[in-house]
């Protein structure tokens, strides 16, 4: 044991893994906070470079760029309200609210700090627990993932601060949306209208971009130019993140541990964390009122899952080649290109490359901290920048990194679509990140949902039968009724209400 | 799989930045390759396809002193990168990776495409489907599978591997007829791939897969499901103990997953003839070889010519199964 650490040691403690870690942190930060441009791509796009380096590099490499992109996608969420992937889309509105409070810094040294955090204890759990966790995802056939997305889905009504009717009306559009295209369980084209552009569906990334930058530049074309938040210097970024830790260490650790869970889960992973984690946090706060107004509590417990999920979901992808996420596919690739195979052959007969692994995991989040403070700074003379050239850039940013992920123009107009359709309903009232948790969350539950009935001949038996679906049933029918429940019990109980609500 | 796909930035990158540089000089009437070449990938980053794509790019790179740029057009099942391979201009600097499903396609009527819509360039690769079962399953050998499959009533049997009518499916199908079952004994599940597939079967949703061996290596090697036989003229020398489908039960069925290497139709005789044979040194160098069978992949050669060959026969096959199993668009 404390050979093969040393031996890991070893093996990280070369320049080229060192030098190749800090670039592709750098890399990381500087692709997740582009509008546009996802840890994803950030990931898929370093694939040609891992070909030149050493095993150990290349794996360093892909661990260092996906931990930073998912922290600084929330750079632009936090600034501009622009998040910067799906998986800071959850919590997107109240960063920004925070920075309109004058409270930047605190939002994104939230994310910085409760990001590093998070990717380290998932690091943990990837060392300790991976054996038991690999066993959870195993226990997941298509029964338990439909009441897992289901209960995703449930998560608009509670993370939007609209009505919720217009929160579910907002989602059953992303659920449209994610009806178009071949990629369902028939096979059958939808919605296609004969463009073989829409054969492949609707991506999460470019309906994203379209419905919160495109959508925010038309909104800046069209408000007069607000009051420049007042020039001040930035504060200290980690000042007040330790009283935080020690205010919202429950939520922190609840935050870890949903991360960890749903990383585990293949085809679950960094986006739907964050969503479960945001809701649960608004759902279990004994301050929900101030969800929405720039309040950090929902942050703190978002940010600590979605950075969870990363390290976790290389467990499925180490032990069974399963791959957790599409950043988790892309590592599956590179691990056999590099003849480290997956299965648990790697972690008796390479130990200590699984070790090195590990390090590079927990050296990744630390360098976080510094590397992400750096970035904010940076990232702050936005703020100060007039508006009439930050929209432009930002409007070339969309361009181009909706051009790039299919190398041709459908992309463009994909997003261009999503802006108005974004613009029109921030206009009316409906907020759009439901309808994004609907366009991830929609291929998921009907590929889920039929697959299982399927299975089932039909019968929805099965969906309550099997014990983990059976909780999983209970939790979201529980948190359906919930509300009705409330309902009647204040009807029934209006004094015993009035008194409570007096004290508290 | 088609979420895998945001990786082409650096590529295009790269390849407008060639473009610009080639503006200054004046287009000298250089041997091809005179410039990078696009090799179009219709899968995404990280899966099979995308790794053999790169391995050959890189390859070819060597061999012919020229980038060769993988681009991943993914989505659609395949037909969108099939199409951008088929429409792009003939020049011989723009050229693509074909998979099984350009014969599979055309009769679903997804897309006109079909394997003559190309020129073929050389077959390079070809897996053939598998039988798994989950370790915990009550049948041992591929025989007590098939009885129990013949006595069970249709459609009591799950299996999965890929999406509705993609290629593990088909395999099912050819199976279930070369045992004279009708097509609909086991009932398919479509799921999102062969990853996905064996997962569930590992979570106990499923009966059997039909995914190639070496998708399922790593949950076998985890002690979690067990491949029962092959559907292919000989063994797999890297997972040597599971026996062809015709040592294990006397049936002479076999089909299988192809890759090859094909550029857009007219693409001139003599940049093809240098393209393939660029293509049988990339074949026979050691480095293909090595990687191919550290994935488990296998390697299968066959030029122009005997590719063409290769991808009809493969069409009418495809065609007859995809009608059996109820999957053709009339």
């Amino acid at each position: 044991m404390l050979n093969t650490l040393i031996e890991a040691f070893r093996l990280i403690s070369t320049w080229e893994v060192i030098v190749a870690m800090l670039a592709a942190s750098v890399y990381g930060l500087v692709i997740g906070s582009l509008p546009g441009l996802s840890a994803t791509m950030a990931t898929a796009l370093l694939v040609p470079v891992t070909f030149y380096l050493s095993p150990i590099a290349a794996i360093a490499t892909i661990v260092a760029a996906s931990s930073m992109a998912i922290f600084s996608g929330d750079i632009p969420g936090a600034l501009l309200r622009i998040p910067g992937t799906p998986a800071s889309a959850a919590y997107a509105d109240e960063a920004y609210a925070m920075t309109l409070k004058g409270e930047a810094e605190l939002a994104l040294g939230a994310g910085v700090w409760f990001s590093a955090v998070g990717g380290i204890a998932g690091t943990v759990s990837l060392m300790a627990l991976a054996p038991p966790l690999a066993e959870i995802a195993l226990s997941f056939s298509t029964f338990e993932y439909f009441w897992l997305a289901f209960l995703g889905l449930m998560c608009a009504t509670l993370v939007a601060r609209s009505s919720p009717v217009k929160a579910i009306a907002g989602m059953f559009i992303g659920l449209l949306v994610s009806c178009i295209g071949i990629e369902n369980p028939g096979g059958v084209p939808r919605f296609t209208f004969g463009l073989t552009d829409l054969f492949g569906g609707i991506e999460p990334i470019p309906a994203l971009v379209g419905v919160f930058a495109v959508a925010q530049v038309m909104r800046a074309m069209l408000t007069p130019e607000p009051p420049p938040i007042p020039r001040r210097k930035f504060g200290s970024i980690m000042a007040g993140q330790w009283a935080l830790t020690k205010k919202y260490h429950w939520q922190m650790t609840r935050g870890n541990i949903i991360g960890i869970i749903i990383g585990v889960l293949p085809g679950a992973g960094a986006d739907m964390a964050a969503w479960v984690s945001y809701a649960m946090s608004k759902r279990f706060s004994k301050e929900p009122k101030k969800f929405g107004t720039g309040h950090v509590e929902g942050l703190v417990e978002a940010g600590a899952s979605n950075n969870a999920s990363i390290a976790s979901g290389w467990v499925p992808s180490l032990l069974f080649g399963i791959p957790g996420d599409t950043i988790a596919a892309i590592a599956i690739g590179v691990l056999y290109m590099k003849g480290l195979n997956p299965g648990p052959t790697l972690f008796t007969e390479k130990a200590s490359s699984m070790y090195a692994i590990y390090l590079m995991f927990i050296i990744a989040n630390i360098l976080m901290i510094p590397l992400g403070i750096a970035m904010i700074r940076l990232a702050a003379y936005v703020l100060r920048a007039p508006r009439s050239t930050v929209m432009p850039v930002i409007m070339l940013c969309c361009a181009v990194g909706s051009f790039a992920i299919g190398n041709n123009m459908f992309g463009v107009v994909t997003v261009a679509t999503f802006g108005i359709i974004g613009y029109v309903m921030e206009a009316n009232g409906y907020p759009v990140a439901a309808m994004v948790l609907g366009i991830v969350m929609g291929t998921m539950v009907e590929q889920a949902f039929v697959t299982s009935l399927i299975k089932s001949d039909g019968s929805i038996l099965p969906f309550f039968e099997r014990p983990v679906a059976a909780i999983l049933a209970a939790m979201a029918i529980g948190a359906l009724l919930w509300p009705v429940l409330v309902w009647i019990w204040r009807k029934m109980k209006p004094v015993a209400v009035a008194r409570a609500a007096s004290s508290s | 799989m088609s979420r895998i796909t945001r990786r082409t930035f650096a590529a295009s990158t790269v390849a407008a930045a060639a473009g610009a540089a080639l503006g200054f000089k004046p287009a000298l009437a250089q041997a091809y390759p005179a410039r990078p070449v696009t090799v179009i990938v219709p899968w995404g980053a990280g899966g099979g396809t995308d790794a053999t794509a790169r391995i050959v790019a890189a390859l070819l790179e060597k061999d012919l002193g020229q980038p060769f740029n993988v681009i991943n057009r993914t989505g659609g099942s395949g037909v969108v990168g099939h199409s951008a391979i088929a429409t792009a201009n003939p020049d011989g600097y723009t050229i693509g990776m074909l998979t099984v499903e350009i014969s599979m396609m055309h009769w679903q009527g997804l897309t006109e495409l079909t394997p003559r819509s190309y020129t073929p360039l050389a077959l390079m690769n070809e897996d053939p489907p598998g039988i798994q079962v989950a370790s915990t399953s009550p049948h041992k050998t591929v025989k007590e599978l098939a009885e129990a499959i013949k006595a069970a009533p249709p459609g009591k049997f799950k299996a999965s591997g890929t999406g509705q009518g993609g290629i593990w499916h088909l395999a099912l199908v050819g199976w279930m007829q070369a045992m004279g079952l009708p097509a609909n004994q086991v009932a398919w599940v479509p799921s999102n791939g062969a990853a996905p597939a064996m997962q569930d079967l590992a979570a106990g949703g499923l009966d059997l897969t039909t995914c190639s061996v070496p998708e399922a290596r790593a949950i076998i090697e985890a002690g979690k499901a067990k491949s029962l036989a092959i559907m292919a003229p000989a063994r797999n020398p890297i997972f040597a103990d599971v026996p062809t489908l015709k040592e294990a039960m006397g049936i002479d069925y076999s089909t299988g997953a192809w890759r090859g290497i094909g550029a857009p139709k007219g693409l001139p005789p003599e940049i093809a003839a240098k393209l393939t044979a660029s293509l049988k040194k990339v074949y026979d160098s050691a480095e293909f070889k090595d990687f191919m069978s550290n994935r488990g992949f296998g390697t299968v050669w066959g030029d122009a010519g005997q590719f063409a060959a290769f991808m009809d026969k493969g069409d009418a096959q495809m065609g007859e199964a995809m009608k059996a199993a109820g999957l053709t668009k009339t």
